[in-house]
């Protein structure tokens, strides 16, 4: 038996990290304008239409408290389509034969497929930030832990999407999570509220929803002030990010819809 | 001298979850340098045995090791040396040919070599295509692109997977001209092909897959010999009512209401002909003329598939 060695195929990662930064350039108008065009329009009916006529949430302006909520959305919606496509699609036209007879462990596909789809969200997160701060005044009271709930609620959601690549088997299924799960769980997770003005059981029954916890986070890094305890939000991230390793860790390792 | 081995299968089998048995235990030894024809009926086994070589498919049981590497337990190894051109043309079809090709260069290990990929796409003709998207190549030209990103990284060991099929004849010359070239380079060629004079043409040793088992791995040269038959026919001037006892030895038999005479050889021997001629010349039977046939590796292969078909285990 060969000796153990520690290996990482470099290349190959930077090969695959290139090309699905190539796709989302390739389509720049579909991965970064359309995002940027709907969260104004978010802007422009929730913040100035509705929002001038709302009073303040726990003392922040209405269209700067739903300013954090917004670029989670786009973080979970563009993270799960990007990484799902990125992985589904040459399942479905089969350029994935060679992926699999290629020198690169999976771990490495994991990190090349995920980092890429990560990098472009966070790069769309950036740019709605920017995109906000040009209709709203916005503050960050804890701009690093911003910087880092960005980027891992990137990196879990882009896991997840992954996942759902590998599991989907046709354009219905690659679908079926992000619209039946995902973008209800975000509407009532406190996109656009805290979830203290809802009703005593409403609320209770919202802290099964792990949304809460990361858009609350999120705006916690930004105002200061939370729904939710910081640090379940912090563990809650973590438990998230651990989860969606397990998920994808046993599909390799099963070989699950990927190989026969 | 028999060149070392540089693929060894050892009891490879597979099942799937479905319980259809698509490979029956194999041994195959394929040697360094050689041009290895897989030959075998649609569904024979020959897609499952390469993609389990190239870890597309997961084998049931066994062990392969390519260059002295573990395919499982050293895949990293092993799978550098090997590249793949399946049957199947699956391309980007929005990324150029150089973007493809260096993609597939990097994903393989290898460090950027642009002089290397320039003389790979000259040397399929694909040089005025390099900065062309995928989807505005032919069919040809597509399957060249395949052929570039197998090619890569440079690999010791060729998988060509029915690379023919459906290939017009300037490709597939041009195909076979650069297949020869790489064995002239040292580079190992499996292939799968269903145009069997190709295998003929181009085989060192030819092996036949039928439902799952290996039926027969033999160097094509021995193999036409120890199954190719010679048919000999003499059309004769005048019908013979019945062969003459002298002929006998001969096996020979009437054909065509007595107007031809019809002698089978065995491993394509024809040292009996000149001596049958001088006995029908003895014996005056005239002749008109004569036609000899000698069967080719389609024959055999058809022959080999009907007649060794292995029990199916279910």
């Amino acid at each position: 038996m060969s000796p153990a060695r520690i290996e990482f195929n470099g290349y190959g990662v930077w090969a695959i990290y290139k090309f699905e930064v190539a796709r989302a350039l390739r389509t720049l108008v579909q991965s970064l304008v359309t995002p940027v065009i709907t969260t104004s329009l978010y802007f422009v009916v929730f913040g100035a239409a509705i929002g001038s006529r709302m009073t303040a949430v726990s003392g922040v302006s209405y269209g700067a408290f739903i300013v954090p909520g917004l670029i989670m959305l786009a973080l979970f919606t563009e993270s799960l389509s990007n990484a799902s496509f990125g992985i589904f699609f040459p399942k479905f036209i089969g350029t994935i034969y060679e992926l699999l007879s290629a020198p690169i462990s999976y771990v490495e596909i994991v990190i090349a497929y995920v980092g890429a789809a990560a990098s472009k969200s966070v790069v769309l997160g950036v740019i709605i930030l920017v995109t906000a701060s040009l209709f709203v005044p916005i503050s960050i009271v804890h701009p690093l832990l911003m910087a880092a709930f960005l980027v891992l609620t990137a990196v879990n959601f882009s896991l997840l999407g992954f996942t759902l690549g590998l599991w989907a088997k046709g354009w219905e299924q690659l679908q079926l999570i992000p619209t039946l799960v995902v973008t209800p769980l975000t509407f009532l997770g406190g996109a656009f509220y805290s979830i203290d003005m809802l009703p005593p059981a409403w609320r209770a029954f919202s802290l099964f929803n792990p949304v809460v916890y990361l858009i609350s986070g999120f705006r916690w890094c930004f105002y200061g002030t939370a729904d939710v305890n910081i640090y379940l939000s912090f563990a809650m991230t973590a438990a998230f990010f651990v989860a969606c390793l397990a998920v994808v860790g046993w599909i390799f390792k099963t070989g699950y819809r990927l190989k026969n | 001298m028999r060149a070392p081995s540089i693929i060894s299968i050892e009891n490879v089998s597979k099942s799937y979850a479905s319980g259809v048995r698509a490979l029956e235990p194999i041994d195959l030894e394929i040697r360094k340098g050689e041009i290895f024809a897989l030959l075998g009926p649609n569904g024979a086994g020959k897609t499952t045995l390469i993609n389990i070589i190239c870890g597309i498919v997961t084998a049931s049981g066994g062990r392969v090791t390519a260059d002295g590497h573990d395919i499982v337990r050293d895949f990293r190894a092993a799978r550098m040396k090997i590249g793949l051109v399946p049957q199947e043309l699956t391309t980007d079809s929005f990324e150029t040919v150089w973007a493809t090709v260096s993609f597939s260069r990097g994903l393989f290990g290898r460090a950027p070599n642009a002089p290397y990929l320039t003389g790979l796409l000259r040397d399929l003709s694909l040089s005025a295509k390099r900065d062309s998207r995928i989807m505005e190549l032919s069919g040809g030209m597509k399957r060249r692109v395949m052929i570039a990103k197998a090619l890569s990284h440079e690999p010791g060991i060729l998988f060509l997977d029915e690379p023919t099929a459906g290939v017009d004849v300037e490709l597939r010359r041009d195909m076979w001209n650069l297949v020869r070239g790489l064995r002239e380079r040292g580079v190992t060629i499996i292939l799968t092909t269903h145009y069997i004079a190709e295998a003929e043409e181009m085989a060192d040793r030819v092996g036949v897959i039928n439902k799952g088992s290996l039926v027969l791995v033999e160097e094509k040269a021995a193999l036409m010999r120890k199954f190719g038959k010679k048919k000999l026919t003499l059309h004769l001037q005048t019908p013979l009512a019945h062969i003459p006892v002298e002929l006998a030895p001969w096996r020979v038999e009437l054909k065509d209401r007595g107007l031809a005479l019809e002698c089978t050889l065995d491993g394509g021997s024809n040292v009996g002909i000149p001596l049958l001629l001088r006995k029908m010349s003895e014996l005056s039977i005239p002749i008109k003329d004569l036609e000899t046939h000698q069967s080719s590796l389609e024959d055999i292969f058809v022959s080999l598939v009907s007649e060794r078909a292995p029990r199916v285990r279910t």
